[in-house]
Formats: C-alpha cells, structure tokens, sequence
C-alpha cells in the first residue's frame, strides 16, 4: 500500500513560527481602529456619542452602503471589481419608485429592482467572463451605459413616495424593531450570509481560487466562466437590494441617487484589509470598514472640526488602516523598511554597530 | 483513501484511447494527429524534448484544453468532446498531477486539496471539518516531505517547491483513480523524494491501474515504463517498449531526434 511506503520517517516537528502559533481573528486591525475612533470621537463629543440618537442615526444611513460592500468583497475576492454599482443604485432605484408610484406596486418594485440590479450584473458577467474584457474597464462603460438609461427613464426628475410611509413593506425594511432601525437588521443579516458564502460555500472557494490564479481554477475543474458570471450577477442584486433600501427609507427617488457611493463603498472594502489582488478578502473587515466610512463624516462634524477636514481626515484613516494591515499580514515588509530607514538616518539611540568607530 | 482494496473488475481494455488527436492554440499546431491507446494498466512514459507536446497531451486527455479534432475514447466508449471537461475527467477516475503550478498560492491546504471538489451538503456548504481531517490525514500518510509542521491550515505560499510538489502528488494519491498522470513530478525532488515517487508509480502497476508518466529523466521511465511513447513536435514518432530498446540506444534515438533531417526518418 502506497501510504505504508510513502510514510515518513520521523516526526521531528519543526516548530511553527510564534505569528502562525495561534488562529488569527478576522479582521483585527480594523476592529481596533473602530473601537479607537469611537473612543476619539466619544472623548470629543461626549454629549453627542454617549448618547443612543447618534447610533440610531448611523444604523440608518450605513446599511445601503455596507450592504454594497460586502457584494464588492465577493468581488474583490474574485480578483475582479465593479465600477458600475453607483448606476445600479440609479437604475434600480427608478425601477421600484415607478412601480410603486406608477403602478402602485411596491413589491413588484422590490423585484424590479433586484432583477434590474440582476440583468447589469449578468451583462457586466458576460462581457468580463466571456468576452474577456478586464472589469475594471467595461464597469466602467457599464455604468456610464446604465445610469444614462435611468435618467432618460425618470427624465431627470426625482419621484417623492410618500404614500409608501407606513405600509407593511417600508416598515419591513425600514422600520424598527426593538427600538432598532431594521435596516441594520437587514445588513447583518447580509453580512453574516456573505461570510458564510465566501467562507464556506463552494462558491466562495471558487471565488478565492479564481482570484488567487485563473489558470489554477482551471486545472481544479472549476467554470471559471460560469462562476464569474454569477459573481457580477450576485454583486447586481446585492446593490439593487441596497438601492430599494436606499429609495424606501428615504420615501424619495432621487435621479442623481449612487453617485458619491463609488469611492466610499471601495474604501470600506479595502480599509477592511481586503487584498485588491484578489485570492484574499474579508468581510468582517468589510463590515467594520464601511461602519468606519459611514460614520466619518457625521463623527466628526459632531467634534465640531469643520466641515472641510471631513476628506483629510478620511484619507488619513484610510492610509492608517492599510499601513496598519500590512503591519499584521506581513510584519517581514516593515521590518525592511525598519531597517532601511535605520540605515539611512539612524536617530542616536539607534545607531548600529558598524558606524560606531 | 489510497486503498490496497482489489478493485471492480474493469471491462474495458483501455482507460483512455486518443485517435487522430489534434490539438492548435491559434495557429500553433500543439499536437498532430495523436494515436495512442492506454490499456487499463499501462504506465505509459511519455517523453520528448521541451516543447513537444506532452503537457498539451495530457490537458488535452483530462479536460484542460480542448482538442481541436479527433476523438476520445475513456474505458472504450466515444466522450463527446465538446462537453469534457476536469470534472468529468475526475469523475471518470482520472487524477493528475501538473507539470506548473496547480494549488492556490494564498488558500490553505485544507481547501487546496479539496477545491474542485469539495465536500458539501445539499446547499453547497463546505465541511471545513472533515477536509481539515482528511487534508490532516494525507499529510501525515501520504506524504514524507520534510514539512512536518506544515499542517491542513498552512498556506501554499509559505511551502517550498517540493512540499508543493509533494502536496500536488498527496492529492492526486487520496482520489483513488484509475488512471494517474505524473507531469514530470521528481523535478523538484530531493533524491529520497524521488524514490518516493519512483515506488508511488510502481504501486500503480501493482495494484492494476494505469499511469502516464511525463518524465526528462530517462533511466527512470525506461526502468518503471511498459512503453515508451516519444512524441516530437506534435507528432507521435515512436513507441516502442523498454525491453526492444536500452536505454543507450533511447538516448541516441532521443538526440538524432533533435536533428532537424534525422527526425521522421525514425
Ligand atoms: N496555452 C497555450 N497557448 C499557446 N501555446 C501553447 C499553450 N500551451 C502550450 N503551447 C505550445 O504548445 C507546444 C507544446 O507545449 P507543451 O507544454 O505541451 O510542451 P511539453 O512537451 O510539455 O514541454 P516541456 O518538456 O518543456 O514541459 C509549445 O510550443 C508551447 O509553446
Ligand atoms: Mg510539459
């Protein structure tokens, strides 16, 4: 028998390096970044973040965003990206508010809007799946494709909804429960789906093998074809979803509803520490990620810094957040530049040996 | 497992029969006209100079690459070619181990040894646990590469060229198949690896299945091969078994082979 053959000799461990010894939690950097600001913004603004109103507030603007999120993780797993979800927002949106106005079919809306967000995804699939052009560029015409049809829909006008207010499907999705707004109900729910999909779904390990390398998943037999069209499906009715939630909480379509969204819903993403290389992602980081993104913003306005710092501020973060992560994934890539900058300029303390006549 | 287990008595003559097999990536003919028929427990050594197909045959055997024309035939019955792909190769019992890269560099093993095939439920979720097990069980059974410490939670990216290797040949040994291909899989291989090898393909014909077996280094497959089939530029030109030609007179055959005139004359 081959195994009896093939047994090794010996069982000399070789002991694991300390970094390895122990499991990892998820998305640690960023958890600690979070907890941080918080902190930050609590010890500023006491009167503001001790207080329920500000979270409650939080609990409604994030969800649609985190939402989207955590589809372009899957994404971004992949390898791939999506340009094109600020059209979707658009498009889908229009989709619900005219069934629901128009036809007075709000449900309907819902399954427009998700089957709206379905048929950019499955286009946007083909064209990078089959056709082979890179995501990068073809969301890119995607979206400029689809968020002109809906203006030409809407006719550049906005629609108010406010018969919605009230109904079963706006309390459904945007409503409270336990004095909680159901939107963040609504995106753990997401989030805790996601993770079980990327992490222990087939589908997700295709994801992670065809970002890892597209000729390895491949040779294993997996339809690179087939799955990445169901990626950019996926990622299509995700934001659909999230532009319903959008229209409905707001009981208002507005046309230019999505823009605005590309950077800060990428930005989550990777301050969550998701490789852009694909083969690696995670969407506790995501979720944490675009908690941070979403609360900037107000946090920070509630400290009372004007306005006009909210950017810097969030471009810091972001720059803190990845140094940070790569701080954790990879310490070897500090550690060289530790010593490059020890040898370039060395602070007294620091001097080594050699340059001590 | 790899089990000693006698299996169901096959009916059927060859595992694997290529006929007129053509192969082209755009205008690069890759293979020409491939005849070759693989009894149900041949070890066939396939061998040729860089660049004369071997790789390109086998992908073209396991569902990789599509032939352009010609036709398969997998334990004696026609494979509609338009529909073949890894995973009816694997269903079919095929397993093999690739000449380049075949593991995810950043996923760990536990999912590298399982990925294409994982073990599900009905919805499609993964038993992390019982591929942790198994994955577990192959390292420590199967394979002797010197990665002890290297467990089913490693990641592909910090092993070494032959613990790649070896995780690559673990696999292919777990999914117990009838027909096993070995891309030049001692190239990365310290001697003792090597002879693990070398045994791995003699069990194969011990235990009644049948090996394709890529190989540069030639006392290895003229010693374990029952034929020798040399492909040259696409083409078949020769096949012959170990016993009607040594292994000096392969090496000459090999050489002239290089010489541009010399080459069909074979
Ligand atoms: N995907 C591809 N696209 C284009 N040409 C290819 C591709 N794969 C192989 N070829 C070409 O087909 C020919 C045969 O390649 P193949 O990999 O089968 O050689 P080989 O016999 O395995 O060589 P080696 O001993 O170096 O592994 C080569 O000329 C190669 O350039
Ligand atoms: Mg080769």
């Amino acid at each position: 028998m081959s195994s009896a053959r093939l047994r090794h000799a010996a069982s000399r461990a070789r002991p694991l390096s300390p970094l390895f010894a122990g499991k990892k939690l998820e998305g640690l950097p960023i958890i600690v970044v979070f907890i941080a600001l918080i902190a930050v913004f609590t010890a500023l603004a006491p009167h503001v973040f001790l207080r329920w109103p500000i979270y409650d507030s939080f609990l409604v603007t994030i969800p649609p965003l985190l939402i989207i999120s955590l589809g372009l993780t899957l994404v971004i797993a992949a390898g791939e990206i999506d340009l094109s979800f600020p059209a979707v927002i658009q498009f889908s949106g229009f989709l619900f508010a005219f069934c629901s106005l128009q036809l007075g079919l709000p449900w309907l809306g819902l399954i427009a809007a998700l089957l709206g967000g379905a048929l950019v995804g499955f286009v946007n699939g083909i064209l990078v799946a089959v056709v082979g052009v890179p995501s990068i560029i073809i969301t890119i015409g995607t979206s400029f494709f689809w968020s002109g049809v809906a203006t030409v829909l809407c006719g550049g006008l906005s629609y108010a909804l406010p018969g919605l207010e009230n109904t079963p499907i706006a309390n459904i999705f945007a409503g409270k429960l336990l004095g909680v707004p159901a939107e963040a109900f609504w995106a753990l729910g997401v989030a805790v789906l996601g993770w079980f999909v990327l992490n222990r779904h087939r589908f997700g390990e295709h994801l992670l093998f065809i970002g890892d390398s597209r000729s390895v998943a491949e040779v294993l037999g997996i339809n690179v074809r087939r799955e990445r069209i169901k990626l950019f499906t996926l990622m299509g009715v995700i934001t659909g979803f999230a532009s319903f939630m959008l229209t409905i909480q707001n009981l208002n379509y507005f046309a230019t509803q999505g823009q605005g969204t590309l950077l800060s819903a990428l930005a989550g993403v990777f301050i969550g520490g998701s490789s852009v290389f694909g083969g690696s992602a995670t969407m506790v980081g995501s979720v944490f990620g675009a908690l941070i993104i979403g609360m900037l913003e107000a946090g920070i306005v509630a400290t009372g810094v004007a306005g006009f710092w909210v950017e810097v501020i969030v471009g810091l973060v972001f720059i803190v957040a990845v140094v940070l992560h790569i701080a954790v994934e990879s310490p070897a890539s500090l550690d060289q530049l530790r010593r490059r900058l020890a040898v370039r300029g060395p602070r007294p303390d620091q001097a080594t040996k050699e340059e001590i006549p | 497992m790899t089990s000693g287990q006698a299996l169901p008595q096959p009916a059927y003559t060859n595992i694997v029969e290529a006929e007129k097999l053509c192969v082209s990536f755009g205008p690069v003919q890759a293979l020409t006209d491939i005849d070759l028929a693989i009894g149900k427990n041949d070890i066939v050594g396939l061998i040729g100079d860089n660049g004369a197909g071997k790789s390109t045959l086998i992908k073209a055997l396991t569902g990789v690459v599509r032939p352009s024309s010609g036709r398969l035939y997998i334990r004696d019955q026609p494979v509609d070619l338009g529909r073949y792909s890894v995973r009816k190769a694997h269903a079919l019992r095929f397993e093999t181990v690739y000449q380049e890269k075949s593991l995810g560099e950043k996923q760990p093993l536990w999912r590298n040894f399982f990925a294409g095939r994982q073990i599900v439920n009905r919805f499609g979720f993964i038993n992390v646990r019982e591929q942790r097990r198994i994955a577990n069980e192959i390292l420590q059974s199967h394979l002797g590469f010197r990665g002890v410490g290297i467990d089913a939670d490693s990641t592909v990216a910090n092993l070494s060229g032959g613990e790649r290797q070896g995780i690559a040949i673990g696999r292919a040994m777990h999914f117990d198949a009838d027909l096993i291909i070995l891309d030049e899989p001692t190239t990365a291989l310290a001697i003792k690896e090597v002879q693990k090898v070398l045994d791995f393909v003699r069990w194969i014909k011990e235990s009644g299945r049948a090996a394709i077996y890529i190989e540069h280094n030639l006392a290895h497959v003229h010693a374990l091969a029952d034929r020798l089939v040399v492909l040259d530029r696409g083409r078949i030109a020769a096949s012959v078994r170990p016993a009607e030609l040594s292994l000096d007179a392969l090496t000459r055959f090999l050489i002239d082979l290089q010489q541009p005139k010399a080459g069909i004359a074979a």
